[in-house]
């Protein structure tokens, strides 16, 4: 019965299932990847905001919207938030609601660690943004290249090494999570081979992660040890090496991009069959692609330090390994316009956002070749030429493949469909806006203009094209409004969407939406790849693809209080909302006084220790 | 079935596509620009070190180019050809081995033809430097740069002057700790797009850039590594001239700097070696007297107690200061004394509460070292 | 249309490598623990020399004594073997007592460790001396706090069998305490072999 396991625990497990409460107790992935997802996009909006500032003041030449100082807080917070706050944790919300979904499970691996994860993630972005109250945010931009990293006068690098180090705790257990679950619990019948792309995607990513946080953990305590304890990991005067900063952070920074794109290449592995109504071209290539991928990113991080000065066998080294990785890169795309290619296409949003990707990640892979020309690579470096390439890769591909990914899903999650029309008026605002504000970087760049720097002075030829960068980005504003606008009016009176509003063809479509806290009345079993579209369409001889005979299909339930037999779900706790605290109150502890590490670590000691004997699951 | 209106318009994608030419058009024809327009820019190269990353610049670009038009081809061609229209089936195909393994092997191809003059270049450019280069040691602060001349005995700030057809050898000296404040030193990168490709300048290390000028020309330049508050106020200017007026600027340098002792320069003088309470913790505490003199040089040869300033030897023939941010005029020379921070942030120059009669001596003073 | 097994959160079900799902976890945190002290470890390599005006390892290393703590971090391997052996064959009072004599071993070698600590920064060396005592105490530190979560986790092992907390057929978890003690060990024999025997 429900409650013998419930009183062995040292407090009572939560119940509830509605409310506020609930949300701050789940344990449930799909509560979990709304939390990740909202939270995302609220730092977005705030990372948004950050650019929209750095932008007002490059617009013209010797601007005097911002002062230096915290012009340098600006875009270190906009690359800290960007990537941290937003592109990771989109990642890992929609992979936190999909997974489980698509392999055909109940649940990750490990609810309550994935609620940590959340709780973790909240709190550090809390954490590094509130040293905008403390002092100063982080000025030494997101890399933090030593020396000056490590005497920065103030607070704010500090909070850069703390602030990382906590999100870093939450990805790394996010990664154990993922590959635990994405190996061990698959559905019946569901074979590696026959998982959705974006599933592969996500594996390879966690592993991704599994083994680049570590390295930048350890940058960050040698750094922390520089500032807080005068260490001398980075101290030239006593023998410290620079470079070796730039080799930890580069060996966790290149997996880094790969931890940010392979998501949403999964995403729109999905996206554009869906909408081309035929199978991915090539599964198995794009598949051995992303693991590729997945291993020569760790052979390529010195192309970030090409004018370091590490000597021509090293440089010659990384532009070779560099310019190979563009071959799996290549495979992908290539694999994508087949995918579209004699395909029957539906522009719906999430599939013009998908188009979108394919077409901005072209260019920006094509750019970041040209960066594999190490010579060539000399004038280019640091300059906006870089941040171009970036911005393409990221914004033209991460962000707008989560947004696919966010108009596909929408449905699954909330039972809505977005407006059709705002997000159509939104993909093309944010096309335009974003070509025009990032196209010109390239001619910036390569006409000399340095990244992070607060001004420029008049008649060096810089003008015209940062004026045009800034308009285009207050147009990415303005369709952020858009989706924003769409966002809150589907939540009041958007369309019901069904439980299968895009015919699709992979195993979260076969749930209702939004769907049930159980996600499967019964565990599929799964023989196919795409199982769920064959059980909808049979494929004759001739190409023809017609629908299977009624009574073939799974029917979705929309009856969600008979769920059959008792399914075990894993029961709410606050256990880990009550451990989250500890990490940040540490590292406060560590910047103020250390009697707080001693609270912190407490609290956190304790409440693991509440966890550990807390029964993992009430009875349904 | 999901429904799904056909929703794209013809007459957009005609737009949209004439949209994006107008603004290739317009990106190209910037590209164009000229060296005057564009003094930074890297893709007008006045010298051989230029030249060589120029040119695998010019080859990957078309590459590139080519491999743009064609793919972004395909797409476009694509989403029209087989969009939704009423009684369209789309074909069941999973793959096609063929063209998976040529389009792997191609790119492959492609980029190994990419890679031989590209690591040839690599060694070009960082092999053994010819027989009768001239040496230049560079060493970067926070946020000027000091030039050394060992051959021919001269030491100066922000200004790089060189003879053309010549190779100059820059060693990149990195200190390990700056002479102001003892703290360490941070990363600098030293960039002059017309003359070369960038090398950075690391605490603890020495690296070495090669540049020349086939002509007599000015050239200007930045760092390019991230270094602090004023990173963005960290230029550098280059002289390339005729061997003979080299030779004319290493005399005039290294001659004694005309020192007009009279009237308001004269009482700059004074001033320059006068002891000032500085409101600045940046200066090392118990150093020799605070006076200008104390970390400024104004004649060739002469070691300040705390070397810490640019060189001022024959200041008044510079045409920037300030890490080669500020035309060399007077009124530049007095906001620079009267609020260093201001137009500087993150300066280690001190801020010294100078009175208008104070900086005015000192400007006419600066204003007299020929 | 049949039904699927029915996949509950935790323990006593059927995965799909067959493996269990903690054991997999604790052996993917492992793998990441591997790159953490690897990086540790390739910044002592790399700053062994550079040790300023402060002492050098041959001023301070003292191989007999630490070869000694090694050894009993070594037993303590030994000791976790046989507690879950003990387990196995279900005897929790021979599991408790051997879980216990781990966790002491850990202890001696903790000791050890600060005793040792205490005499190099007697000796003259800090994390603020030189890039070798920074590396040094760092990478030992890291190490020595690991040792002292393992102590922690066996010790609330031994508390959950004396509460019955700890079922005859939990196995498991013992396994999994086992696998994070044999690795933390198998790091010291690396940094003892890297940092201590082979000469500078």
């Amino acid at each position: 019965m429900a409650t013998a396991a419930a009183q062995g625990g040292l407090f009572r497990r939560p119940t509830a299932t509605t409310g506020w409460w609930s949300w701050v107790t789940t344990v449930d992935h799909k509560k979990i990847g709304i939390l990740y997802c909202a939270t995302a996009l609220a730092f977005f909006v705030i990372g948004g905001i950050e650019a929209l500032a750095i932008r007002t003041q490059l617009a013209v030449p010797n601007g005097t919207t911002l002062t230096a100082e915290t012009y340098n807080q600006f875009f270190t917070m906009h690359g800290l938030t960007m990537i941290f706050l937003v592109v990771m944790p989109l990642g890992v919300g929609i992979m936190n609601y999909l997974a489980p979904l698509m392999i055909g499970a109940r649940d990750v691996a490990f609810p309550r660690i994935n609620a940590f994860s959340y709780w973790v993630f909240l709190l550090g972005g809390l954490f590094l943004y509130s040293s905008f109250f403390l002092g100063g945010a982080p000025d030494g931009g997101w890399f933090g290249y030593a020396p000056l990293s490590t005497q920065l006068p103030g607070n704010g690098m500090t909070f850069y090494a703390l602030g990382l180090q906590i999100l870093g705790v939450a990805s790394l257990l996010g990664a154990v999570n993922f590959i635990v679950t994405i190996l061990n619990m698959r559905a019946p019948g569901m074979t590696l081979m026959r998982m959705p792309v974006f599933i592969w995607m996500t594996l390879v990513t966690a592993f991704l992660l599994l083994f680049a946080m570590p390295v930048i953990a350890v940058a960050l305590f040698e750094l922390m040890f520089d500032r807080v304890y005068n260490a001398n990991f980075f101290n030239p005067a006593t023998g410290g090496d620079p470079v070796l900063w730039q080799h930890l952070f580069w060996l966790f920074g290149h997996p880094e991009v790969y931890i940010m794109i392979l998501p949403a290449m999964g995403i729109i592995s999905d996206v554009l069959p869906t909408f081309s109504r035929k199978p991915i071209f090539g599964y198995a290539a794009i598949v051995f692609a992303g693991i590729a991928i997945g291993f020569m990113g760790w052979g390529v991080w010195a192309h970030h330090m090409f004018a370091v000065g590490l000597g021509p066998v090293a440089n010659s080294a990384f532009a070779l390994s560099t310019m190979f990785i563009a071959v799996p890169t290549g495979v992908k795309i290539f694999n994508w316009l087949g995918t579209m290619w004699k395909g029957d296409l539906h522009f719906n949003t999430p599939m013009l956002f998908a188009i979108g990707f394919v077409s901005m990640f072209i260019i920006g892979g094509l750019s970041g070749v040209t960066h594999a020309i190490v010579p060539s690579d000399a004038q280019q470096t640091d300059t906006y030429y870089i941040v171009a390439h970036f911005h393409y890769v990221l914004f033209g591909g991460a962000i707008f493949g989560l947004f696919s990914g966010l108009y596909y899903w929408w449905p699954k999650v909330f039972g809505k469909l977005l407006s059709e029309g705002l997000g159509k008026v939104h993909f093309w605002l944010m096309f335009i806006g974003f070509n025009l504000a990032f196209g010109p970087m390239h001619i910036l760049g390569l006409e000399g203009m340095p990244r992070r720097t607060y001004t420029y002075p008049d008649g060096m030829g810089w003008n015209l094209w940062n004026l045009v960068a800034t308009v285009g980005a207050f147009i990415i504003a303005v369709s952020i409004a858009v989706f924003l606008v769409n966002a809150v009016r589907t939540k009041r009176k958007g369309r019901e969407a069904g439980a299968d509003p895009w015919d699709g063809r992979t195993l979260e479509w076969s749930t209702p939406s939004p769907a049930p806290a159980y996600n499967f009345a019964e565990v599929p079993i799964v023989k196919a790849r795409d199982d769920f579209w064959h059980r909808k369409y049979v494929v004759k001889p001739d190409e023809q693809v017609t629908p299977v005979v009624a009574g073939g299909a799974v029917a979705a339930h929309e009856d969600e209080h008979d769920p059959g037999h008792g399914i075990h779900l894993p029961a709410p706790s606050f256990l880990p909302v009550l451990a989250a605290p500890g990490l940040p109150i540490m590292a406060y502890g560590v910047i103020y006084s250390w009697p707080l590490i001693v609270v912190g670590g407490l609290l956190l000691l304790l409440a693991l220790f509440g966890w550990v004997l807390e029964p993992s699951e009430v009875e349904h | 079935m999901a429904k799904t209106k056909p929703a794209y318009s013809r007459t957009f994608t005609r737009r949209a596509v004439r949209g994006a030419l107008v603004l290739l058009l317009l990106l190209s024809a910037t590209a164009c620009a000229r060296s005057e327009d564009v003094p930074q820019s890297s893709l007008e190269p006045a010298g051989e070190f230029a030249r060589a990353p120029d040119v695998l610049w010019n080859v990957t670009l078309a590459i590139a180019a080519v491999v743009f038009v064609l793919v972004q081809g395909v797409l476009v061609f694509a989403l029209i050809r087989f969009r939704h229209k009423e009684g369209r089936k789309a074909a069941q195909f999973h793959g096609n081995t063929k063209v998976e393994v040529a389009l792997t092997v191609v790119p492959a191809l492609i980029l190994a033809g990419l890679a031989i003059p590209t690591v040839g270049t690599i060694f070009d450019l960082q092999g053994d430097p010819a027989t009768d280069v001239m040496r230049v040691e560079v060493i970067a602060h926070q946020f000027w740069w000091e030039f050394n001349y060992p051959e021919q005995g001269v030491t100066t700030a922000n200004e790089l002057h060189i003879p053309v057809d010549q190779e100059v050898v820059l060693e990149l000296q990195g200190a390990a700790t700056d002479a102001v404040d003892g703290n360490a030193e941070v990363i600098h990168s030293f960039w002059i797009p017309r003359l070369g490709g960038a090398q950075d300048m690391i605490p603890g290390h020495t690296n070495f850039l090669r540049i020349s000028a086939d002509e007599p020309g000015r050239f200007m330049g930045q760092c390019k590594e991230f270094c602090g508050l004023s990173h963005a106020n960290m230029r550098v200017v280059a002289y390339s001239h005729t061997q003979e007026d080299f030779d004319a600027w290493v005399e005039e340098q290294n001659a004694p700097a005309a020192e007009n002792a009279s009237g308001d320069a004269g009482a700059g003088q004074e001033l320059f070696t006068e002891t000032f309470d500085v409101r600045s913790t940046v200066v090392e505490e118990g150093a020799d007297a605070y006076q200008c003199a104390s970390c400024h040089a104004v004649q060739p040869g002469v070691e300040v107690p705390l070397r810490t300033g640019p060189n001022l030897t024959h200041f008044a023939s510079r045409s920037t200061f300030a890490g080669a941010t500020f035309e060399n005029n007077a009124e530049n020379l007095a906001a620079w004394l009267r609020d260093p921070h201001g137009v500087r942030p993150g300066s280690k120059m001190p801020a010294l509460d100078l009175s208008e009669d104070e900086i005015n001596d000192l400007v006419a003073y600066l204003q007299s070292l020929e | 249309m049949a039904t699927g097994e029915l996949t509950p959160a935790v323990h006593e079900h059927h995965t799909s490598t067959g493996l269990d799902n903690t054991k997999m976890a604790m052996w993917a945190f492992l793998g990441s623990e591997c790159l953490f002290f690897g990086s540790f470890i390739s910044t002592y390599l790399l700053y062994r020399n550079q040790t300023a005006d402060g002492p050098t390892s041959a001023d301070l290393y003292d191989i007999p004594y630490t070869s000694v703590s090694s050894f009993v971090l070594l037993m303590s391997s030994l000791t976790m073997v046989l507690a879950l052996a003990a387990c196995h064959r279900k005897d929790q009072r021979g599991m408790r007592a051997w879980l216990l004599a781990t966790a002491l071993l850990g202890m001696v070698f903790i000791g050890g460790q600060i005793y040792e600590f205490t005499e190099f920064a007697h000796e003259g060396l800090a994390l603020s001396v030189s890039p070798f005592g920074s590396s040094f105490f760092v990478l030992t530190g890291f190490h020595g706090a690991h040792v002292t979560v393992g102590i922690l986790m066996l010790l609330l092992l031994v508390g959950m069998s004396m509460f019955d907390r700890l079922g005859p057929d939990d196995s498991r978890k013992v396994e999994l305490i086992g696998l994070y003690w044999h690795f933390v060990d198998i790091v010291w024999i690396i940094i003892f072999t890297v940092v201590y025997l082979i000469p500078s």
